[in-house]
């Protein structure tokens, strides 16, 4: 059997200048694709100083389906699945704002209990995308009990979808000129009864893992994010609210119903650490599925009846025009650009997602970190890679 | 400020040589602005106290084969000021050159990468720059540093392989039976 020397003390007679045998030699350490948490096929190559990040260059592309070429070849109504592929983690949302730019693009008016429904599964997707976000950036900090506990509340979500419209992640429910099946009363009931249940359960996160002592020494002044830089690079969603501008086109640009539903846009105010850092975008998602909670009661209570869609021919030709126009989803604004040439299939289709864009700051977040911070900092931009590489 | 006003501004600043198209009382009110302009354009749009296009919210790369021309299309929104506007720039298929912008809004350095890998729209003096056979042009982002040809091109030929890896039959969708028609 060899022997292992465990002898690691150096003996004090033996003089050893620590500055001079210590290498200092920059080392190129690739991260991922298949990491943990990198959350999806993100590939990070991070030029470290031992344990200092000098510079990180993000690769994507891995995930890449060219969705904008299968869309110049689909109908407009074909090309809603190929969306919730896109975002898998709020399928809805994706759907909703397709529709929405094409019902734009085509001058369709839409039934108002189309509308509230469409509200309806927006926020509760909202709350589900949340939900992955939370649980999983728990576990990138290593507490894993989080994730368990959202992924209970987000399975009574999924059930709920899977009773609209009979599918759990990718779900195709919006269609050109309102939804594909209608809620029925029931399903009304079931949704208060889950909002009853979840509303306290966001006190639980808050003291499982908000609070928690070292998930804050993880997050607080980690990648901090001025405004002026989340500007420059075009960052939306609960990444730019967590830098404290209160910027939410659900509020500033309208759209569906929700001038007429009250909520509040919450901001980070570095409260724990610095304005904008990972814990401010973190702590923006939990509050705002409260938001979201309180849009919910009052479109569960003001649904209106009526017709759930519009009757379209089944040859749905658009007259020659453009059209750019962004949705709040759960990430950030989701731009589609159409331009049409007369036909039943679109002439260009650009989707503009948010995560595509909130990941091309992550190389300035992540210069001069530590190793250990860098999964931090990718974690608190929540991206779906399904969306960055389309 | 509403978009006719904008392009009053600009008409005024650089001349009637400075739009070249517009249209501008549609759903997508855009003003066409010659590659050459397009610069010094960019810089009035972002700086200007009137105008103050600090988002760049999309960039949107478009063939016409047509016409033998690339556009490109940015969609700007003022932050403070909430107006909005897209500009195009075409430029001709066969030199397609345009001078990136990423130095004014940093969000346009992954949209060019994006643009040059799908539609190949070389922005000159992008940050993220390579030189190879093709000359220099932001680095690709989306498909492998050595894909061949541009996919959102409209006579984009399928590869039928790469790196032994055999690809499908050639995609000629108009032939499918459920094709729209």
């Amino acid at each position: 059997m060899p022997t292992i020397e465990r002898n690691f003390i150096t003996p004090p007679d033996i003089d050893v200048d620590t500055t001079s045998d210590v290498a200092t030699e920059e080392m190129l350490v690739n991260m991922g694709p298949q990491h943990p948490s990198t959350h999806g096929v993100l590939r990070l190559v991070l030029r470290t100083d031992g344990e200092m990040v000098l510079e990180a260059v993000p690769h994507i592309g891995y995930l890449h389906r060219c969705a904008e070429k299968i869309g110049e070849n689909l109908a407009y109504f074909q090309y809603v699945p190929y969306t919730d592929r896109m975002d898998y983690l709020a399928g809805m949302n994706n759907n909703v704002g397709w529709c929405l730019t094409v019902e734009k693009l085509a001058k369709l008016e839409i039934p108002r209990r189309a509308q509230y429904i469409r509200v309806i599964m927006c926020e509760l997707n909202r709350i589900a995308s949340h939900l992955v976000s939370m649980g999983a950036y728990g576990m990138d900090m290593g507490a894993f009990t989080p994730f368990l506990y959202a992924f209970r509340e987000r399975e009574f979500i999924l059930d709920l979808f899977e009773a609209a419209c009979g599918a759990r992640l990718t779900y195709s429910y919006a269609t050109i000129g309102g939804l594909t099946h209608d809620l029925t009363p029931q399903w009304i009931e079931k949704c208060r009864e889950f909002l009853d249940y979840f509303e306290p359960k966001i006190t639980e996160y808050d003291q499982l893992l908000s609070f928690n002592h070292i998930f804050v020494k993880r997050t607080a002044n980690i990648g901090i994010l001025p405004k002026d830089l989340a500007l420059s690079y075009c960052i939306t969603g609960p990444m730019l609210r967590g830098s404290g501008i209160p910027w939410d086109l659900r509020r500033k640009k309208p759209y569906l119903v929700y001038d007429e539903l009250e909520f509040d846009i919450p901001v980070g105010d570095g409260r724990i650490g610095s304005l904008g850092d990972a814990w401010d975008r973190y702590f923006v998602r939990i509050q705002e599925m409260r938001q979201s909670i309180r849009i919910l009661r009052q479109a569960l209570d003001r649904i209106p009846g009526g017709q759930h869609r519009i009757a379209l021919p089944r040859v749905f030709k658009i007259p020659p025009g453009e059209i750019y126009m962004e949705t709040e989803g759960a990430r950030g604004q989701l731009g589609f650009y159409i331009e049409s040439h007369g036909g039943p299939i679109p002439y260009r289709v650009k989707a503009r997602g948010p995560s595509f864009c909130n990941l091309s700051i992550a190389h300035e977040l992540c210069r001069d970190c530590l190793l250990a911070d860098v999964p931090a900092i990718i974690g608190s931009i929540d991206i779906v890679m399904g969306e960055t590489d389309r | 400020m509403s978009p006719s006003d904008i392009a009053q501004l600009i008409l005024q600043r650089f001349g009637p040589h400075a739009v070249t198209a517009s249209s501008l009382d549609t759903l997508h009110p855009w003003i066409a602005v010659p590659a050459a302009h397009w610069l010094e354009i960019a810089a009035f749009l972002r700086n200007d106290h009137q105008l103050q296009f600090d988002l760049l919210r999309c960039l949107t790369g478009l063939d016409y084969p047509d016409r033998r021309q690339l556009c490109a299309a940015y969609d700007l929104l003022s932050f403070d000021l909430g107006h909005e506007l897209c500009i195009k720039v075409s430029v001709p298929r066969d030199h397609p050159e345009i001078p990136s912008v990423a130095h004014l809004w940093r969000a346009a350095d992954w949209h060019e990468r994006e643009t040059f890998d799908l539609l190949g729209i070389r922005f000159t003096n992008h940050p993220d720059s390579v030189t190879d056979h093709l000359g220099t042009h932001p680095r690709r982002i989306l498909l492998p540093d050595d894909w061949v040809g541009h996919p959102l091109r409209k006579d984009y030929a399928f590869p039928r392989e790469y790196h032994g890896i055999p690809g499908s039959v050639e995609l000629d969708w108009a032939q499918k039976s459920d094709y729209p028609k």
